[in-house]
């Protein structure tokens, strides 16, 4: 992809981002930037690109792996903990009496 | 346009449009939880795609199966043990440990990419053949940089770890920041040029602007830093985008970019402060003291539980002002038993959550839901604000800078302007409190001055749990 389309890509996903999450009450303000914590991830995917790319360059290798190790730990994590604080608002008893 | 290319192309539109969805759902309670799972399973999908991508094309080595596979087993294994047994309470410095992960992450991809130039000739992968390749791989590892030691400074700040050093709150700490941004500067121009080596340097002086950045930022102003820096691991990514040529990432980490900048945005409001404030301007308590604001105590009452109990038998409408310090306590629990005791009684209970209580936007809400208080009993502090007057008894448990009449009457404090819960209004207010000590702006609160203010000290869970002592002998919430 030429450059010129890729800072298309970035100015439409910026306005996207800021028009998903315009009005979100209060309340979901921690899981929310925990859920999208857990989506900054994503960079396992740049990692994963280096270790298939990497051939048998070994310090690229481990380079890639720990890159992918971080970037498991803060999806993997992030996720697990929006779903555990979001798990507390579901199970409220609605019968309030 | 080959098979694998199209089906790539495919998985990762429906992976954008789920990840899309999974941040919309995620600004409803009711949907947040599916939403969740939804954009983790989009994350998933990502990976599928990317790997079949390259089964399909240049096929993926044993090495590369072996290395990859250690990293993600070990990544993910502590991820989920962190996220499992972390206390709900420590939720700020979780979340900042693993942002300040994924802008590790997002460094070393670009430092690979700069160090070991990838051969093979991939059709997108001639690196530091374009001025754009060197400029992404450098905003890359300068945010990912920032963003990690800011995070690491941040999380150590809030376990306690790290205090803020006197140095940081003098101007000095303005000329230091200034010389390590210049460096980074001065590094990046290098490595356009040419000069490999000079990622190193753009390596340490960004992790040190970062620390250098974050360390001067005072306990309350915290939540504001971790958001903004939540933001950056999502610039972070969409910059690691670029190096790697992938659409998705740069539409992923775009979307966490703006989510955090809006998110960062909230939270200045609820605390009325400026972005600019919070980054320049030091700690609020350093403010405080050289102002005229601070100052001592004149005419505290204190009182017993028991008479706090009796009080509040005779209430009709009590509000709980709920604050961290319950949350540090670990009583939200003990609250929860009090109140019930008090519904039981006829009596109405409403929780006031302020937009910062706990220490971050929502951070109560999540700790009062884990102990099972219903959801419409919180009330945001529009709401419940012109309920005050017309309220028996207000509790303040562990709350402090959210509700003091100071932000309201007195143009000099440096509170003043920012949003408070009007608890003065109501007939009595009871504090309950370890000590005098001042909450994390560092700034006296007037509320505890006023005649209709009676102070219980103790541990909050300590003081409810005699409360609901006091309850039973006096015959409260008993059939």
């Amino acid at each position: 992809m030429s450059f010129i389309s890729l800072l298309w890509v970035l100015l439409l996903g910026s306005l996207l981002g800021l028009e998903l999450i315009g009005k979100v009450p209060p309340t979901l303000h921690t899981p929310l930037m925990s859920g999208a914590n857990a989506i900054s991830g994503i960079t396992m995917l740049a990692a994963l690109t280096l270790i298939v790319k990497a051939e048998d360059n070994v310090p690229l290798l481990i380079i890639g792996s720990v890159s992918l190790g971080f970037a498991l730990f803060n999806v993997v994590g992030g996720f697990f903990v929006t779903d555990r604080m979001l798990a507390m608002f579901s199970r409220k008893p609605l019968n309030k009496k | 346009m080959n098979l694998p290319v199209i089906i790539k192309f495919v998985i990762d539109l429906l992976a954008v449009l789920l990840l899309a969805l999974g941040i919309k759902g995620l600004s409803k309670v009711k949907s947040a939880r599916d939403a969740n799972r939804l954009a983790a399973f989009a994350m998933s999908l990502s990976v599928v795609g990317l790997l079949s991508y390259y089964l399909g094309t240049s096929g993926i080595a044993i090495q590369s199966w072996i290395w990859i596979i250690i990293g993600s087993i070990i990544g993910s294994l502590f991820g989920a043990i962190l996220a499992k047994k972390v206390p709900m309470t420590s939720m700020p410095e979780t979340v900042a440990l693993f942002n300040g992960c994924g802008g590790m992450s997002s460094l070393l991809v670009a430092l690979g990419v700069a160090i070991f130039p990838i051969s093979g000739g991939q059709e997108n992968f001639d690196f530091f053949k374009s001025l754009i390749n060197e400029v992404s791989i450098s905003v890359s590892i300068f945010v990912g940089a920032i963003t990690f030691t800011g995070s690491i400074v941040a999380m150590a700040k809030l376990q306690g770890w790290l205090s803020t050093p006197g140095w940081t709150q003098s101007k000095v700490r303005h000329f230091v920041n200034i010389v390590f941004a210049v460096a980074s500067l001065i590094a990046f121009f290098d490595l356009i040029n040419g000069n490999t080596s000079s990622i190193w340097l753009l390596v340490i002086v960004s992790s040190l602007l970062g620390i250098g950045v974050t360390l001067p930022i005072g306990g309350a102003d915290m939540p504001v830093v971790i958001s903004l820096l939540n933001s950056y691991s999502g610039i972070a990514a969409a910059a690691a985008g670029f190096v790697v040529d992938s659409q998705l990432l740069i539409v992923a980490g775009a979307m966490v970019g703006a989510a955090g900048l809006i998110l960062t945005q909230v939270m200045c409001k609820g605390m009325n402060r400026s972005l600019v404030s919070v980054l320049f301007g030091g700690s609020l308590s350093a403010q405080s003291t050289a102002s005229s604001g601070s100052g001592e105590y004149t005419n505290i009452t204190s009182c017993s539980v028991e008479e706090c109990a009796l009080t509040l038998e005779a209430a009709n409408k009590v509000i709980i002002v709920p604050g961290y310090g319950l949350a540090v306590a670990q009583a939200q629990h003990t609250l929860r038993e009090v109140t019930k005791k008090l519904e039981q009684n006829g009596i109405e209970v409403v929780y006031a959550i302020h937009p910062v209580a706990g220490r971050m936007p929502g951070h109560m809400n999540v700790l009062l839901a884990e102990a099972d208080v219903p959801y419409e009993q919180l009330k945001e502090m529009d709401v419940v604000n012109p309920d005050f007057p017309a309220t028996d008894v207000v509790l303040v448990l562990g709350a402090n800078d959210v509700v003091n009449p100071q932000a309201k009457n007195d143009s000099s404090s440096p509170l003043y302007g920012m949003p408070v819960l009007d608890v003065q209004e109501a007939r009595t207010v009871f504090v309950i409190k370890r000590g005098m000590s001042a909450g994390y702006s560092g700034i006296k609160n007037d509320l505890f001055d006023l005649p209709n203010t009676s102070m219980v000290f103790g541990d909050a869970k300590r003081v409810l749990n005699d409360l609901i002592g006091e309850l039973k002998d006096l015959g409260v919430g008993e059939k």
